[in-house]
């Protein structure tokens, strides 16, 4: 298989990717990794007539400590997400998670950044930014903006980015203390969630529960209420619309988000107090 | 693109994948397309020294980078890469369509791992599927290569 026709052009900076953008109207889209874009582009789901390749703007590949949060580069590499120091020791849920994304290879070439715009409610990476209150940051042909996670991501395979406007940046605000937690359930090693949760402290976000990633609402009121966790993580699915398919149908899936999320709320406050100096 | 040391130019269409560039532009037919979708393994090479699914990266992707296919690993005078010699020598391979992209994947993951526990062998290779279910003689295949490029360097 091969994708459908389309004129490729490399971007040298982040300017020249947004005039290429441009230039290529509607139907052009920016390749990064490739690994979200590219197999959907081979089975037609997906056909760009302009493809803006940024994956070689260093400019966007980083991870940074700016005070009170964690700034990572939209180009970042999983694998540099996983190796990072500063995210193992600041965002371990992040760098955790990671690493359950794909398999190495995947992880070698696939970046955080395309993993967010790209918007699988199976992905794990959205779900883990909205659980730590992420702000995304996008620059387009207007100026650059901030995006709250909760706003960005916007329905199945959406997001708030407008057309010819390039995620650059997701920072996260450090967590503090809290412990933290990242259940995945899979049939085999390489496949997306069936569902998944990411917990930091009392936040919980939900992989695969709905058309985006959700925060587990009704968990986080029953916590802040007093609630003991297995009774709080007993609510995980309420307000959640889960997919049936065939992997799994949607009562399932309630039945997974209650269970994840208990051992998600089990091992964060195991892990509390840890891993920070 | 270099391509195991040595420059391949060639114009090609903007859609071709890197391992159709490699089997059909360069000639390297080692690298096998398996499932086509980013699963299986059986296309990965080494792009930049990382392992990487070579049906699932554009050529132009790769343009000016150095690739390296299974072809590329033996030395010039023939001898066989350590991690090939392990192969061979723990049968870790049945009918033969996975192991170049084993052999890379492996080579990459003793690369950043060079010591690896039978564990994290599993879960490093978690990107290449055996459907011989060979996986048992590949994962001590490894286990032998790691120890064997370690006591080659102690030699």
């Amino acid at each position: 298989m091969i994708p459908a026709p389309f004129t490729y052009q490399r971007a040298t900076s982040v300017d020249e990717a947004l005039d290429l953008a441009a230039d290529g109207g509607e139907d052009a889209k920016f390749l990064a990794g490739g690994h979200s874009l590219l197999p959907l582009m081979k089975l037609r789901l997906a056909v760009p007539t302009v493809l803006v390749d940024i994956g070689r703007l260093g400019e966007l590949s980083f991870v940074r400590d700016e005070d009170g949060h964690i700034a990572v580069g939209a180009l970042t590499s999983h694998h540099d997400v996983v190796n990072s120091a500063l995210l193992r020791r600041e965002l371990p849920l992040l760098a955790h998670a990671a690493s359950q994304v794909g398999d190495p290879q995947i992880r070698h070439r696939g970046t955080i950044g395309g993993s967010l715009a790209h918007a699988d409610p199976a992905g794990d990476l959205p779900a883990v930014v909205l659980a730590l209150d992420a702000t995304l940051v996008a620059r387009g042909p207007s100026g650059t903006r901030e995006i709250s996670a909760a706003d960005f991501f916007t329905g199945l395979f959406e997001t708030a980015l407008e057309p010819g406007e390039l995620l650059t940046e997701i920072r996260i605000p450090k967590p503090g203390t809290a412990g933290w937690s990242f259940q995945k359930f899979t049939k085999r090693a390489i496949d997306w969630a069936i569902v998944g949760a990411a917990v930091q402290g009392d936040q919980v976000a939900l992989v695969h529960m709905g058309s985006t990633p959700l925060r587990a609402a009704a968990v986080e009121r029953a916590l802040a209420d007093g609630a003991a966790p297995p009774e709080a993580a007993a609510r995980a699915a309420e307000g959640t619309s889960p997919p049936d398919d065939i992997n799994a149908d949607g009562g399932y899936r309630a039945h997974l988000a209650r269970v994840l999320v208990g051992r998600g709320l089990a091992e964060s406050r195991s892990r509390s107090g840890q891993g920070h100096t | 693109m270099i391509v195991n040391g040595a420059t391949v130019e060639a114009e090609v269409a903007d859609r071709t994948l890197l391992v159709h560039f490699l089997r059909d532009v360069a000639g390297l037919t080692a690298t096998n397309v398996g499932c086509d979708t980013t699963s299986c393994g059986a296309c990965t090479v080494l792009l930049d020294g990382q392992s990487v699914k070579s049906c699932t990266v554009l050529a132009a992707q790769a343009d000016g980078r150095e690739v390296t296919t299974v072809e590329g690993l033996a030395a010039g005078d023939g001898q066989l890469h350590p991690v090939q010699r392990a192969f061979q020598a723990e049968h870790g391979l049945q009918c033969g369509f996975c192991t170049p992209g084993m052999v890379m994947a492996t080579v990459s993951l003793l690369a950043e791992n060079p010591r690896p526990t039978e564990e994290q062998v599993r879960t490093g290779l978690e990107g290449n599927l055996c459907r011989c279910t060979g996986y048992h003689n590949i994962v001590r295949a490894v286990l032998a290569a790691a120890g064997g490029a370690e006591g080659q360097e102690s030699r």
